[in-house]
C-alpha cells in the first residue's frame, strides 16, 4: 500500500519537478520570475492533445510537437516581457508575463472551450502498453512513461548544462551577464535559449500530465503553475537540483496527505511548505551560489 | 561650555573599537579603532577601497560589522536596526546619492524628521489641531535648514528631487540629514562633483554645523578640504587604520604619503 | 473664518465634480447605467486600495482579490448569521480583511520583493481553495445567496439610485481619507521607502512597521468594497475572487497609472466602461485586460496618469511656507547665478 502510494507520489512529483526545473532554468539565467509558466505548460498539454486526437496516438509525436510549440512560445514571451524591458524595473516584466498568462488562458478557452476535455479511451488505449508488477504493486505504463521521460530530460538537461558549450555559456550568463557580454557572449540569444529550454520542460510536463490524467482544461496551468513556484522556492530559486528534490518531495507528501485526510487539503501542501521555507530557511533547501538574498534587498 | 577637544576625562561621543568587516574571505575593515569627541570635525581619508564607506555602514548598521564595537554616548550601536541608530542621533549622507527622486525637495527633507514625528494613521485621518501644528513646525524647520544653502534649494522646494542638479542633490542629502539636529553627522564625500566655489561653501557649512553644536565625521578625497576643515584626521588603507592625528601631523606622516603615492592605488585630489 | 473659506475656494473644482456626481441619478434615468456607475465605484475603491501598496509603497501585490473576497464573505455571514446590522457588518468586513492583511504582511515583508509577490499570489490561491472547499462555512462553489440589502439606521437601500448614493458616499470617504493619509507623515514614509528604502531607514524611518501599516490600511478598504459588493449583487461565490480578479486590478493600475490618486480612478472607470461601451468585447474582457497589461508595460509603463502628481486645486490664496533664515552672512551672493544649475 505504501509502496503503491510512493509510486503515485513519485509520478506526481516527477511532473512537479519538471515544471519547477523549467521555472528555475528561466529564473536562474534571467533572474526573473515568469507568471506565464503555468500557461506554457497548459499549452503544451493542449498541443499534445490535438496531435494525439488529430494525427496519431503516438505519445512521442505529441511530445515532439509540444516541445516545438512551447519552445516557440517561450521565445515569444522572452521577447515581449524581457527583451525590450532590460532596463525597466522588474515589476514591469512581471506584469507583462501576467498579461501573457491571461491571454493564453483565454486563448485556450476560445479555441477549446472552457469545459474539461478528454481523449477518447480508444486512442488512449492504443498508447497504453499495460502494466508491470513490482513487489506486489501494479505500475501502469503511463507511470513508467512519466518517470522515464522525466529522468531522461533531467539527465539531458544535466548533460546540456554541464557538458556542452551552450551550457557553459548559459552558466556564465547566469552568474554574471555583463561579464559574459563583455566576453563576447550574445546574451540576448542566451536568454532566449534559456527561456525556450525552460518552456520546453514545462510543455513536456503538460503533455505528461494531460495524458496521465486525461484531463485538459484551460485553467490547468493556474494551480500547477503556483505549485511550480512553490517547489522552486522550496528548492532554492536558482538551484536546478533543488527544483528536482522539492518537486518530488511535494508530490510524495501530497499523495500521502490524501491518505490522511480530505483530498482538497493536498493542494495546500506546496504552499504550506513554501511558507515554512520562507520563514525558516529563506534560501531554500539548496542554497546555491547564484542566489539572490532572500531577506531584505 | 565646550569641553576640551580630545581632552582627558571627557567621554567620547563616538568610540569605535576593533571594528572588523569581512565580505566572504575579504577583510574590508581590520580591527579599526578610534574615537570622535563632541564638536570635533574628524575626516576619514584613505585611498579608494580603503573601507571608509564600509566603516560608515558599520556605524549606522546599514551593513553591520562582523565584529567589534561602536559606542555612541556610551551606548552600543552594533546590533541595532538602522532606523534605531538614526533615532539615537546619528544621521548620514551617502557616497552614491540616495535621495527620494519622485518626491518634492521639501518632502525629502521632511522625511529626515520622520522619527521625531508622532502623527500616526488615526491622527492623520482625523487631523486634530496638534497634527496640523506638527506639520507646520516640521515645514518651518525644513525650510530653515534649506535656507542654509542660500537660494540653491529654496526656490525648488516643490520640485521633484530627481530634477535637481548633481550638486543640489548633495545639498539636499545634507539638508535631509541635518533637519533632525543629529548629534553626530556622517558625511560621505559631500563635495564630490563640486567645483572649488561650491566645495568652499560646503566647508563653511560644515564649520557652521559644528559651531551650532554638532559633531561631524567626514569622508573626503579632496586634500585641501581635509586639511582646512578637520580638527583631526583618521587614515585608512586596505581596511586598517594607519595613522591618526592633526592635519599637520598627518601631512608629515610617511606611511600616509606612501599609501597615497606609492602603489598607484588612487591619488587624492589636490584642489 | 478666512481659512475655511480659502479651503472651500481652493478645492472648489473637486466640489463641482461632487455636485455633478450627486446629480447623476437625476440626469441619467437609465437604471442599468446607474448600476454600471456603481460598479465603477466598487473598482475605484479596490484600485485605490491596491494603489496604496503598489503605487505608493512600491510593492507588487498581485493577490489583492483575496481581501476583497474576505470582506464579502465576512459581511455576508455577519449580517445573515450573526444578525449584525449592515454598517457594523461593513466595518467588520474591513476589520477582518485588515487582520488577514496584517497576518500576511508580518512574516513576508522582511523578504525581498519577488518572494513577497509570490506570497501574495499564493495567499490569493489558498483563500480561493478555502472558499471553494470549506463547504460548511462558505457553501463552497455554490456560494452564498439571498444576501440582504443594506439597512442603515432605518434606511433601506433598495433601488439602483439608493445603491448609487451609498457607493458615492463610500468613494468620497475613500478618496478623502486616502488624501489625508498620503499627505501626512505616513504617506511620506511610504514613498520614501519606495524611492530608497536604505536611505529611508538611515533617516530613522521604521520601514517594516510602515509597510505592515500600509498593508493593514489597504486591505481594510478592500474589505469594505467586498462588503458593499456582497450586499449589492446579493450573491457571492469563490469564482469572483480568483486570481483573475486580482489581475483585473493590476490592469486597472497599469492603464490608469499608480502613485497618485487620479490614475487608479481613471483606470478603474476605463476598464469597467470599455466592455460596456464596446459590447462585443464583453466576452473577450479578459483578452482586453491581458492585452492592456502587455501594451501599457511595453509602451507607457507608468500608465496614462502615473509618474507625477496631479491636482485640481486652484492656485489662488496659496501662501508659501514661512522661512526663518538661519544665516545672515552673504557668502552666497544672490545676484550671481550659481554654477552647475540645471
Amino acid at each position: 500500500m505504501i509502496f503503491e502510494q510512493l509510486v503515485n507520489g513519485l509520478t506526481q512529483g516527477a511532473v512537479y519537478a519538471l515544471l519547477a526545473l523549467g521555472f528555475t532554468m528561466i529564473f536562474g539565467t534571467l533572474r526573473m520570475v515568469t507568471f506565464a509558466h503555468g500557461e506554457v505548460y497548459m499549452m503544451g498539454a493542449y498541443v499534445g492533445f490535438e496531435v494525439i486526437r488529430l494525427l496519431s496516438p503516438n505519445f512521442f509525436l505529441a511530445l515532439a510537437a509540444a516541445l516545438a510549440a512551447t519552445a516557440f512560445l517561450g521565445i515569444v514571451i522572452e521577447i515581449l516581457a524581457f527583451h525590450f524591458l532590460r532596463d525597466a524595473p522588474h515589476s514591469t516584466s512581471l506584469l507583462v508575463t501576467i498579461g501573457v498568462s491571461i491571454l493564453l488562458v483565454n486563448a485556450a478557452q476560445f479555441l477549446w472551450g472552457p469545459e474539461t476535455q478528454s481523449l477518447p479511451h480508444a486512442l488512449l488505449d492504443r498508447m497504453d502498453y499495460g502494466e508491470v508488477e513490482l513487489a506486489g504493486v501494479y505500475i501502469t505504463y503511463f507511470q513508467v512513461l512519466v518517470m522515464a521521460v522525466t529522468v531522461a530530460l533531467m539527465l539531458g538537461l544535466y548533460f546540456l548544462i554541464n557538458k556542452t558549450r551552450l551550457g557553459m555559456v548559459i552558466r556564465a550568463t547566469a552568474q554574471d551577464y555583463e561579464a559574459a557580454y563583455a566576453m563576447g557572449v550574445n546574451v540576448n540569444l542566451v536568454f532566449m535559449a534559456a527561456f525556450a529550454i525552460g518552456s520546453m520542460l514545462g510543455g513536456v510536463a503538460g503533455v505528461l500530465v494531460g495524458v496521465y490524467y486525461n484531463l485538459f482544461y484551460p485553467t490547468m496551468g493556474g494551480l500547477y503553475g503556483l505549485k511550480a513556484f512553490s517547489a522552486a522556492v522550496v528548492g532554492g530559486l536558482a538551484s536546478l537540483p533543488g527544483a528536482v528534490v522539492s518537486g518530488l518531495l511535494i508530490g510524495i507528501v501530497e499523495t500521502f496527505t490524501v491518505e490522511l485526510g480530505t483530498s482538497s487539503l493536498r493542494h495546500m501542501v506546496s504552499f504550506i511548505l513554501m511558507i515554512l521555507i520562507l520563514i525558516f530557511r529563506p534560501g531554500g533547501l539548496f542554497r546555491g551560489k547564484e542566489l539572490i538574498r532572500v531577506r531584505g534587498d | 561650555m565646550s569641553g576640551t577637544r580630545g581632552g582627558m576625562g571627557a567621554q567620547a561621543l563616538l568610540e569605535i573599537q576593533k571594528l572588523s568587516k569581512l565580505f566572504g574571505g575579504l577583510a574590508a575593515l581590520k580591527e579599526v579603532s578610534f574615537s570622535v569627541q563632541e564638536r570635533e570635525i574628524v575626516s576619514l581619508i584613505g585611498p579608494n577601497g580603503a573601507g571608509k564607506t564600509t566603516l560608515f555602514n558599520c556605524i549606522t548598521n546599514t551593513n553591520p560589522p562582523t565584529s567589534g564595537s561602536v559606542r555612541f554616548l556610551g551606548e552600543e550601536l552594533t546590533g541595532l536596526a538602522p532606523h534605531k541608530v538614526a533615532r539615537k542621533g546619528v544621521a548620514r549622507t551617502f557616497q552614491h546619492i540616495r535621495i527620494f527622486g519622485r518626491m518634492s525637495v521639501l518632502d525629502n527633507v521632511r522625511v529626515g524628521n520622520d522619527h521625531l514625528g508622532r502623527t500616526g494613521i488615526l491622527s492623520a485621518l482625523l487631523r486634530p489641531p496638534w497634527v496640523r501644528r506638527e506639520e507646520q513646525d516640521n515645514t518651518e524647520k525644513c525650510m530653515s535648514v534649506l535656507s542654509l544653502f542660500g537660494e540653491r534649494l529654496l526656490p525648488r522646494v516643490n520640485q521633484y528631487a530627481h530634477m535637481l542638479s548633481y550638486a543640489n542633490r548633495r545639498r539636499l542629502e545634507m539638508a535631509r540629514a541635518l533637519v533632525s539636529e543629529p548629534k553626530l553627522l556622517l558625511l560621505d564625500e559631500p563635495t564630490a562633483g563640486m567645483n572649488p566655489r561650491e566645495t568652499q561653501e560646503v566647508v563653511d557649512l560644515i564649520k557652521l554645523i559644528r559651531d551650532r553644536g554638532h559633531t561631524v565625521l567626514v569622508i573626503e578625497h579632496k586634500m585641501k578640504v581635509v586639511m582646512t576643515v578637520s580638527d583631526r584626521i583618521v587614515v585608512l588603507d586596505h581596511g586598517e587604520k594607519i595613522a591618526e592625528g592633526t592635519p599637520s601631523e598627518i601631512a608629515k606622516n610617511e606611511q600616509v604619503i606612501q599609501a597615497y603615492m606609492g602603489g598607484g592605488r588612487g591619488r587624492a585630489e589636490t584642489h | 473664518m478666512g481659512r475655511q473659506l480659502r479651503i472651500l475656494i481652493v478645492n472648489s473644482p473637486y466640489l463641482a465634480i461632487l455636485c455633478v456626481l450627486l446629480m447623476v441619478p437625476e440626469l441619467v434615468k437609465n437604471p442599468y447605467l446607474l448600476q454600471v456607475m456603481t460598479f465603477i465605484g466598487i473598482y475605484v475603491i479596490l484600485a485605490l486600495s491596491l494603489n496604496l501598496l503598489n503605487g505608493y509603497l512600491g510593492l507588487l501585490s498581485i493577490g489583492h482579490a483575496a481581501f476583497y473576497g474576505i470582506g464579502a464573505y465576512t459581511s455576508a455571514k455577519l449580517v445573515m448569521e450573526a444578525g449584525v446590522a449592515f454598517p457594523l457588518g461593513m466595518l467588520g468586513a474591513g476589520a477582518v480583511s485588515s487582520l488577514f492583511g496584517y497576518l500576511i504582511a508580518k512574516p513576508t515583508l522582511g523578504l525581498s520583493g519577488i518572494y513577497m509577490t509570490l506570497a501574495t499570489l499564493g495567499f490569493n490561491m489558498v483563500l480561493f481553495l478555502v472558499l471553494q472547499n470549506w463547504m460548511s462555512f462558505t457553501n463552497g462553489p455554490l456560494g452564498i445567496m439571498n444576501i440582504p440589502a443594506p439597512v442603515i439606521l432605518g434606511w433601506s437601500v433598495e433601488s439602483r439610485t439608493d445603491y448609487y448614493y451609498l457607493m458615492l458616499l463610500l468613494v468620497v470617504l475613500t478618496v478623502f481619507s486616502m488624501h489625508r493619509l498620503i499627505n501626512s507623515r505616513f504617506g511620506r514614509a511610504l514613498v520614501a521607502v519606495r524611492e530608497n528604502e536604505l536611505a529611508a531607514e538611515a533617516m530613522g524611518v521604521h520601514t517594516t512597521r510602515y509597510k505592515v501599516q500600509a498593508f493593514v490600511v489597504s486591505t481594510f478598504y478592500a474589505g469594505v468594497a467586498g462588503s458593499f459588493y456582497a450586499h449589492f449583487v446579493k450573491f457571492i461565490s469563490p469564482d469572483s475572487f480568483y486570481i483573475n480578479e486580482s489581475f483585473v486590478l493590476l490592469a486597472m493600475l497599469a492603464l490608469g497609472g499608480q502613485g497618485n490618486l487620479i490614475g487608479p480612478v481613471v483606470g478603474a472607470a476605463s476598464l469597467v466602461l470599455i466592455p460596456e461601451v464596446f459590447r462585443f468585447l464583453q466576452e473577450y474582457r479578459m483578452f482586453v485586460y491581458g492585452g492592456i497589461l502587455i501594451v501599457m508595460m511595453l509602451f507607457r509603463r507608468q500608465g496614462i496618469l502615473g509618474g507625477r502628481d496631479y491636482s485640481l486645486r486652484l492656485p489662488w490664496f496659496q501662501e508659501g511656507p514661512k522661512v526663518v533664515y538661519l544665516r545672515r552672512d552673504k557668502f552666497l551672493p544672490e545676484e550671481e547665478t550659481p554654477s552647475g544649475e540645471s
